[in-house]
């Protein structure tokens, strides 16, 4: 088991003949992901790397019966992309680009509000059922099948956080990057409940950053409804106020947001919280008795 | 990105906002014959900065009559503020933005902003106007109203009604609040602002409001769609060094310590910076070399770095997904090569290709150490500083 998507899961690939869409996809083939197609509008009809290309979502869902999409159409475009991959009845949207305007992410929040999809980002690495599908640009290779289920809303961060669990030979379930953008799809809360229904994923390990009150939220729901054990860690203790730390999302201001008031919040609830990034690894270890 | 006040008024005046009238000048004698042109005896003189708390710091000032403004304009042009906002060493203040002074009964504070929380606009209202709304949140929350618009539906008549008459506002003042809070939600979307801001919104003395101050700060991922608004970019207010990064597609932040970072990925720099801190160090900076790193953006990040007087060691931190390490490597001799490279350098390398870009470092010559992980690139980082 894993969550969200696994070895059936049926991949299309939006922006499939551009640069970024054709070396992801051939990463995506390579690791063994169904990727069943791909969408570039004008190009419906042609074939690229020995997949069929489609004008529209629509019709790509049709003749595929593709259930999930990653997209790597550039920013101005992504809100339409996103909005076509839901009315197609996408059941996972992975919006890879970065640099979404904000207020095209509150238009595609009203839209996605009454379908069953789930989006996951913008400004993300994606997510991974380790050797089963993988929707992003994350390296494959560093991931193993395994125990801990992974949320974080960083990219290269994320990576480290797999680099430790596998070193430390516990693998993971399914790895998600909601995204480092403020207005986002999926969020942690979401994520904890896919986890602890999931019977593969023993641990969740949750990397969070400044800005916002998602870890806030996420320690409230931990403390209520969450039986799994939590490790997390909170990036930014260093972050000056009022400066945006590279992801849009990461910015403390007015005195909310930082990272002590999360690992405050994350502490109340009874997570075991690192204050050390290189400790993620090891502190899970420890509570699985690995 | 952030507009001066003199801007983001243009846009008030173009969204039938009330503002008071004035003009920007650029010289003492320009700001005089502002002050003529405007008529009256009283006015203000604003120095256009991008920090708030300008009035504590003394770069608004109210002056009677024309000897005063020319006074005024001679002491803030040319010169830099500091305010409790700004860096420490102030803003350069080139522009004023001169106004006929408006006799005051009561200040407001009106914003809209983009909440994440609930990922709708927010409309946020309060009767202590002028003041540090921060502050006011914190300490008063029940002094602030808050109701969100969706952006679907817009603003309705019933949210400026609750809005005027929780401020204490008459029948008459509700009745303008109604068409100038339409204009505050349709300036933020029109212009993809993340914030609009008027702090304070002043009842004049005869009754009705007006935009005594403006604050708009524009998203800059969608600045692509309003080039005209590019163009009043204000480089003079922005640090130099950040600027150069961004010319650079580089995320460079300065901070006060001795240890300089490079690392990819936004989560990864901030968790490299902590640990650093854990440690028992201080990083000078924030660099996050991004995504699609070349050798050039390597070099042109480490020559950012070294242009940091108080930089003693340098600590490169790189988990290659996309981006292979021993790309990165060659970057990295690359600067060498070009830079003067006389502080301890520390190099921890992962994922894709790091043993090869490991081999090039070792092979190069180059008076380096490697770490295995990244606590240990941090601990060396620290110890190297110290020596």
């Amino acid at each position: 088991m894993s969550v969200l998507i696994d070895d059936r899961t049926r991949v299309i690939c939006q922006g499939f003949t551009g640069k970024q869409g054709t070396f992801h996809s051939e990463q995506a083939i390579a690791y063994g992901t169904r990727l069943v197609g791909g969408v570039t509008p004008g190009k419906g009809g042609q074939r690229h790397l020995d997949r069929p290309v489609f004008d529209t979502v629509h019709a790509a869902v049709h003749a595929t019966g593709a259930d999930a999409t990653m997209i790597y159409v550039p920013a101005p475009f992504a809100a339409d992309a996103i909005m076509e991959a839901a009315d197609a009845g996408i059941r996972v949207i992975v919006c890879i680009t970065e640099g979404v305007p904000v207020l095209d992410m509150l238009r595609v929040r009203a839209a996605l509000a009454h379908g069953n999809s789930v989006l996951i980002g913008p400004n993300c690495p994606g997510i991974i059922t380790p050797g089963a599908c993988k929707i992003g640009i994350m390296p494959g290779a560093i991931h193993r099948p395994g125990r801990v289920g992974i949320v974080s809303r960083s990219g290269t961060l994320t990576y480290e956080a797999v680099h430790q669990t596998t070193a430390a030979g516990l693998g993971q379930s399914t790895c998600i990057g909601i995204g480092g953008d403020p207005i986002h799809g999926l969020g942690f809360i979401d994520c904890l409940d896919l986890f602890d229904a999931d019977p593969q994923t023993e641990a969740v390990l949750l990397v969070g950053e400044i800005g916002g009150d998602a870890e806030e939220r996420a320690a409230a729901h931990i403390a209520a409804r969450t039986s799994k054990p939590v490790v997390a860690y909170i990036a930014g203790v260093t972050a000056p106020a009022g400066k945006r730390m590279g992801h849009a999302g990461a910015i403390v201001s007015g005195g909310a947001g930082t990272a002590e008031g999360k690992y405050r919040a994350l502490d109340a609830a009874g997570v075991a919280t690192v204050r050390s990034p290189a400790d993620m690894g090891a502190r899970l270890a420890e509570l699985l008795g690995a | 990105m952030n507009l001066h006040e003199y801007q983001a008024k243009a846009l008030f005046e173009r969204y039938r906002i009330p503002i008071p009238s004035g003009q920007v000048a650029m010289t003492t004698a320009a700001a005089v014959d502002a002050a003529r042109t405007l008529g009256g005896d009283t006015w203000v003189v604003k120095a256009q900065v991008h920090a708030g708390g300008r009035g504590k710091a003394g770069g608004i000032r109210r002056c009677k009559g024309v000897d005063e403004v020319a006074a005024a304009a001679e002491a803030l042009l040319g010169g830099r503020l500091t305010t409790h906002q700004s860096v420490a060493s102030g803003l350069p203040v080139s522009q004023l933005l001169v106004e006929s002074a408006t006799p005051i009964a009561r200040e407001l504070y009106l914003a809209a902003l983009v909440d994440r929380t609930v990922g709708r606009i927010a409309l946020m209202a309060s009767a202590a106007g002028g003041m540090d709304i921060e502050t006011v949140a914190a300490a008063t929350p029940e002094r602030l109203l808050v109701t969100h618009v969706e952006p679907v539906i817009g603003l309705m008549p019933w949210q400026a009604r609750r809005i005027g008459f929780w401020l204490g506002l008459d029948k008459a003042q509700v009745a303008e609040l109604g068409p100038l809070l339409a204009g505050v939600v349709e300036l933020l979307v029109a212009v993809d602002a993340s914030l609009v801001e008027i702090n304070p919104l002043v009842i004049t003395a005869d009754g009705h409001l007006l935009a005594l101050d403006a604050k708009v700060n524009l998203d800059d991922n969608a600045l692509y769609r309003h080039p005209d608004l590019g163009e009043q970019r204000d480089p003079t207010q922005e640090d130099p060094r950040e600027l150069a990064a961004a010319a650079h597609q580089l995320n460079y932040i300065a901070l006060n310590g001795d240890i300089g970072c490079m690392v990819n990925g936004a989560g990864l720099a901030m968790a490299t910076l902590d640990l650093v801190k854990l440690q028992g160090g201080a990083p000078a900076n924030f660099l996050d070399v991004g995504g699609g790193t070349s050798a050039e953006r390597v070099a042109e990040a480490f020559k950012l770095i070294l242009s940091d007087g108080n930089v003693r060691a340098v600590l490169v931190n790189i988990f290659g997904g996309i981006v292979r390490c021993d790309l990165i490597a060659e970057g990295i001799l690359a600067a060498a090569r070009e830079v003067a490279l006389d502080v301890p350098l520390v190099v921890r390398l992962e994922g894709t290709r790091a043993a090869e870009g490991l081999a090039l470092l070792a092979d190069s010559g180059l008076a380096l150490e490697t770490a295995t992980s990244l606590g240990d690139a941090a601990a060396r980082a620290v110890a190297a500083a110290r020596r």
